[in-house]
Parts: structure tokens; C-alpha cells; sequence
């Protein structure tokens, strides 16, 4: 099987505003081929004079969507690639794209086990592509997401999460707002600690396995948490990204 | 000397994932799941659970458990040199399942 990775180029097919500070760009791939639930895309953008910034995005569409990928991207201040997105690519341009990429931070509906996903900020955006994969073909297997926001305005994919997690479906949103918080806020309003993991973790029994994307910080928090609740390290899967665009 | 990883430069790491796309270059397969087994502690896990320290002239992916240096890589426009003397062994995938 050939696995070499391959540049090509993508139109840009649609983009979504999400949040204030974050959009989706809906991505038409010539070379398409089917992704699971966590994978990334390398993306390259290219100046006239050579020069190149290459940075990494999860998928945040499910593998069931076909022909195209929805990366969701959050943009940095001090972001070369994510600002470029955000300020200056419009519907019908390109750019290079290799992927999907990664096997490690993946999870597909086959596993039975109950899941925790755990996300901070934009670090949502892999989890969503598992949420949409479970949804998509029809899951029940328990799962409960812990979603650390600064603020309501912040929350990524808030309506469709909504949407998507009814008693039938087995899917419980738990949210955490860490700057602010609305008048009649009834969800967590801190950052996310040992107690707070705990509340959420329990219901789910002891052979679930966790998903933690976000900032390094939350990530180490979160991941380390697990462990001294007694949850074992290999039944913990972290992406981190590092210490910029949080929650 | 071995150098000891520098607690300030914690919230810089990423994991072995953040790598995936430069090792698939290398081994020409997916990595993230290949195992690795720690020279220093022993410690036997998938490259994707390995530390990862990007924001350096090279890239670094660090043992968990014993913060040793598993492997050390560094891309020049036209070559890629890796240390990994580090690592007691790497299995590559050579069929995907």
C-alpha cells in the first residue's frame, strides 16, 4: 500500500464563521481519499517569492462525508498560516494540502468502549469529527464531552453539539466558561480540575477510554488528572497544541 | 551529558501526533502507532504518546516516563538526518492491517 504522502491542491469550497475568532473552511480535495475521525491535514501556503509556512488541522468532518474535508481553524494573532485563512482566503481559491495524516489520536465506531473526549478551545475540533462519525452511523456507545470555553460566544459547533446530544443518542455536553459567563449560566465555570473530571468521568464506568485535545497546559491537567483518578495512561490519548488558543 | 528537559519549556509540548506527517515522509507509513521502546527506562509505547519539542532547530520526541531523548531529528532543504540512540528499538510497520 502506497503511504507516501502527496501535496495537492484544494478549493476552497465553502467558509463558515463559527465563532468570532473561529471559521470553517470546507476544502474540495481532486485526490480524495477516506479519513478517520481524528486524522489531520498538513496545509502549505506558498508566497510569490518561495517561501513557506506549513502547519497541521484536524479534519472536522466525519469520514462519511465524501470528495471534501471541513478543517475548522481558529486564528492566532500571531499566526501566519491561520490569519491568512481568516483575512485573506475567499471561496474559490486554493491551497496545498497532504493528509489524511496520523493513526495514533484516532478513534472509530467499531470500539465499543465508553468515551470521554475532553477539549479545550479550537482543541474540539478533532473530538467533533468523532461526535459526527458516532452520529453518522448510528452509535450508542456512551460518550460524554467536557468543553472548556473562555466564553459562551467561544464555543465551537455549540448548536449542532446541542442538536446532537439527547438522551436516544447517548451523548452527553458538558461545558466549562473560564472567562465569563452568561447571566442564567447553569454549566461548570471554571478551569477543568481534578473534581470536575471526576463528575463527569464516574457515570461512565471504569473501561471508557479519553480523548484530550487542547493547549498543552489544559492538556496536562486533564491527562494527569485521569491518571491520579486512577484511570490507566494507555486508556489516555492527548493532542496537544501547544500553548496558544486556548480555553 | 544528557541534558535534563527544562520545566519552563512544558506548555511548548506537543505529543508524537504533531510529528506524523514528517515520520510518514521518513518511514514512508503511518508512525504514530509504531512502537518504540525507551533505551534509558524501558518504557514500550506507540511514537504518537512520545513528547514532541518542535520550537528548535530540530525536533525532539522525549520519553514520557524518563524525559530521555528518544530521538532527535533535523531537515535541511535537501537531507534528514535522525539520531536514535535513544530509542532500544523502533518496529516500522510494513503492512497495514
Amino acid at each position: 500500500m502506497k503511504r507516501l504522502l502527496e501535496w495537492q491542491i484544494a478549493a476552497v469550497r465553502a467558509i463558515k464563521v463559527e465563532t468570532p475568532r473561529v471559521k470553517t473552511f470546507t476544502l474540495a480535495l481532486p485526490a480524495w481519499s477516506p479519513h478517520r475521525a481524528g486524522q489531520h491535514y498538513d496545509l502549505r501556503l506558498t508566497a510569490p517569492d518561495g517561501y513557506q509556512a506549513q502547519r497541521s488541522y484536524s479534519i472536522a468532518s466525519g469520514p462519511e462525508k465524501t470528495g471534501e474535508i471541513d478543517l475548522t481553524i481558529e486564528r492566532l494573532e500571531d499566526g501566519e498560516v491561520s490569519s491568512y485563512m481568516h483575512d485573506v482566503l475567499v471561496v474559490g481559491d486554493q491551497v496545498e494540502l497532504r493528509g489524511p495524516i496520523g493513526g495514533y489520536f484516532v478513534w472509530e465506531a467499531g470500539q465499543s468502549n465508553p468515551l470521554l473526549l475532553i477539549a479545550g478551545g479550537s482543541g474540539v475540533v478533532p473530538l467533533m469529527a468523532m461526535i459526527r462519525h458516532r452520529s453518522a452511523v448510528g452509535s450508542t456507545v456512551p460518550t460524554r464531552l467536557l468543553y472548556s470555553s473562555r466564553t459562551f460566544e467561544d464555543i465551537i459547533y455549540r448548536q449542532e453539539l446541542e442538536k446532537l446530544s439527547n438522551a436516544r443518542s447517548g451523548l452527553e455536553v458538558f461545558h466549562t466558561l473560564t472567562r465569563s459567563q452568561p447571566l442564567d449560566w447553569v454549566g461548570y465555570a471554571r478551569r477543568i480540575d481534578l473534581h470536575m473530571l471526576e463528575d463527569v468521568a464516574k457515570p461512565l464506568g471504569d473501561d471508557f477510554r479519553a480523548f484530550i485535545c487542547g493547549p498543552t497546559p489544559l492538556v496536562e491537567a486533564a491527562a494527569n488528572g485521569l491518571v491520579s483518578l486512577g484511570v490507566p495512561a494507555d486508556r489516555v490519548r492527548t493532542e496537544r497544541f501547544g500553548p496558544t488558543g486556548g480555553a | 551529558m544528557e541534558m535534563q528537559p527544562i520545566v519552563e519549556n512544558s506548555s511548548l509540548m506537543l505529543d508524537g501526533n504533531a510529528l506524523a506527517g514528517l515520520l510518514q515522509d521518513v518511514f514512508a507509513t503511518e508512525m504514530t502507532v509504531a512502537p518504540v521502546e525507551c533505551a534509558s527506562c524501558g518504557r514500550e509505547g506507540e511514537m504518537g504518546s512520545l513528547w514532541a519539542f518542535t520550537e528548535s532547530p530540530g525536533y525532539i520526541l522525549r520519553c514520557p516516563t524518563c524525559h530521555n531523548i528518544i530521538l532527535r531529528m533535523v531537515v535541511t532543504p535537501d537531507k534528514i538526518y535522525i539520531d536514535a540512540r535513544g530509542a532500544a528499538f523502533l518496529c516500522i510497520p510494513t503492512r497495514i492491517h
